[in-house]
């Protein structure tokens, strides 16, 4: 990752005349990314609904399937409970829901002139978008560790250590990441609220054709094959795997290539898209 | 900022050009803003009035020509001139979910005001906006949101304020609201570049207006030079003055329809 000086902040500029004047320094570029942050981070806690949905509804998720589903689905027969199976898959819905607001909040701030208003501030113009983004790493670990905790009342124990909860953090932080850079374009793009969020819907998808909630040897033929090529499986396998203390193998390394390679891609793509939005 | 006349404009245009693909926005615009002065750009929709405020808040690179605010160039010196300028756009720019007081501290922490608290309630207080200050932005009327945004441009005592249209979609109660912050900051000695297609307003406000129209800015002067500029009355029957729209509708060919308000 680069720090929120490099990028945007400084291709957009000339080189500094020296006098201070001309460039917007380190301590500048942090403090202006510092005072966004704290003002998206309010948004976030002053809009009951995106704590609702982005929280709530995995919890819902987690209820509903262990609960009333739970008995039906023969998990796989080395897992205990259902439950611990299946909050690798949730947690990854979580990040998945918890990012269309991200496209949300940052739609709004493009409609509303606020962004291009904190461009004429001497704060780097790629402030506002990294406080975006920051934003969303922080509301989506809230909601995660919400999610745990829920999991954990109903049952959820992990014989993880402390170096496979980093580890799972990492994913996650990692999939948030990727996820919230992805959410950036039609958060800059779109040219209506539901175009800003709606773009998740398809994501949303994703974990329920993968292993996130049965396992992908009982799917037919290509649904098995798609599940089994797809970042959320490895991703829930790799997760799943760390929870329980059993060794990971490669899921966890194709996780980390799936998280980091769209990472790399949303990064481009955004920064591109950001670029042409500054005239 | 003193009122006292310095040598070096606040704002001086040179040939600025700007096209958006076939559509020659500016071409060739030439405009002087004295220091401390209103000055008023006149122009029908579409003339080109946002497109010159945005290059000159360094929103946007012009194709050709030299725009230098307080003496920095807009092109090379992008963020000596953020620290000189504050804009004020077209649609009020406040956070909504934030309340007034808020939006002002957020704007002084940003422009690493010391004490942002306090200049957030010296402007609530000169803004009129105390009793408003602990409220939501979003329960604001359109007059208090745009005191608000000009509230938050005049943190950090920038040395130019752009205004663009200030009071378009207000109605007359908040319109007025706005002139009469406009003439404070005038007063204050702020420099002022205004765009406005209401001709009243820029009668009202400005020390010297220029006349934006095909790219080019066609008149400039105070509006006593600019009422001169018709020739002095074929055969009036009624004594009357020009008024700044008979000047507008006789430089500009007469075609264009500016929406005049209702006159005073």
């Amino acid at each position: 990752m680069t720090g929120p000086t490099t990028g945007l902040a400084t291709t957009a500029f000339l080189p500094p005349a020296g006098d201070g004047v001309d460039s917007i320094g380190l301590a500048e570029s942090v403090h202006g990314v510092r005072v966004l942050l704290g003002r998206s981070l309010r948004h976030v806690t002053r809009s009951p609904d995106t704590i609702v949905t982005t929280a709530l509804m995995p919890v819902a998720m987690l209820l509903l399937f262990v609960y009333v589903f739970g008995s039906a689905i023969q998990a796989g027969a080395d897992t205990g409970a259902y439950v611990d199976y299946l909050l690798p898959g949730i947690l990854l819905i979580t990040v998945v829901s918890g990012i269309s607001y991200t496209a949300f909040r940052l739609f709004l701030d493009v409609q509303r002139g606020i962004v291009e208003r904190t461009w004429t501030f001497p704060v780097p113009r790629s402030a506002i978008l990294w406080a975006h983004v920051l934003t969303s790493l922080v509301a989506n670990a809230i909601s995660l560790v919400l999610v745990v905790g829920v999991a954990l009342l109903m049952g959820f124990r992990s014989g993880a250590g402390p170096l496979e909860w980093l580890a799972v953090v990492g994913l996650l932080a990692l999939f948030t990441l990727a996820l919230t850079w992805l959410a950036v374009i039609p958060g800059l793009t779109a040219s209506t609220p539901d175009g800003a969020s709606g773009f998740a819907y398809p994501l949303l998808l994703l974990p329920f054709l993968s292993s996130a909630f049965v396992p992908t040897d009982t799917m037919p033929g290509p649904v098995a094959a798609f599940a089994e090529h797809q970042p959320v499986t490895s991703l829930a396998d790799a997760i799943r795997g760390l929870l329980a203390g059993t060794p990971v193998g490669d899921q966890a390394w194709t996780a980390l290539a799936w998280c980091s390679g769209l990472l790399v891609v949303a990064l481009v793509l955004a920064l591109r898209v950001y670029r042409r939005r500054l005239g | 900022m003193t009122t006292t006349h310095h040598p070096t404009p606040a704002l001086e245009v040179r040939g600025l050009a700007r096209s958006f693909g076939e559509n020659r926005v500016l071409d060739g615009v030439d405009l002087t803003v004295r220091r401390g002065s209103v000055h008023a750009l006149l122009g029908s929709n579409g003339a080109g009035k946002t497109t010159l405020v945005r290059i000159l808040a360094t929103l946007l690179q012009p194709d050709a020509g030299t725009a230098l605010v307080e003496g920095f160039d807009v092109v090379e010196r992008p963020v000596a001139v953020r620290r000189t300028i504050s804009l004020t756009g077209q649609f009020a720019a406040v956070d909504e979910i934030l309340t007034g007081r808020e939006n002002l501290e957020l704007v002084a922490r940003l422009r690493r005001e010391r004490d942002a608290r306090g200049v957030a309630t010296a402007m609530l207080e000169r803004f009129d906006l105390v009793d408003a200050a602990d409220r939501a932005a979003s329960t604001y009327s359109g007059g208090m949101r745009r005191r608000l945004d000009i509230a938050m441009s005049l943190i950090g005592d920038p040395a130019v304020l752009f205004l663009d249209e200030p009071t378009t979609g207000l109605d007359p109660q908040a319109r007025q609201e706005v002139w009469r912050t406009v003439q404070q900051l005038a007063a204050d000695g702020t420099t002022v570049l205004l765009t406005t297609q209401y001709l009243e307003e820029a009668e009202r406000l400005a020390d010297r207006i220029s006349i934006l129209h095909g790219g080019r800015i066609i008149v400039e002067g105070s509006l006593a030079d600019l009422r001169a500029l018709l020739p002095p009355a074929q055969v009036e029957y009624i004594e009357r003055q020009p008024s700044l729209e008979d000047v507008f509708l006789a430089v500009v060919g007469g075609r264009t329809a500016l929406t005049s308000q209702e006159s005073r």
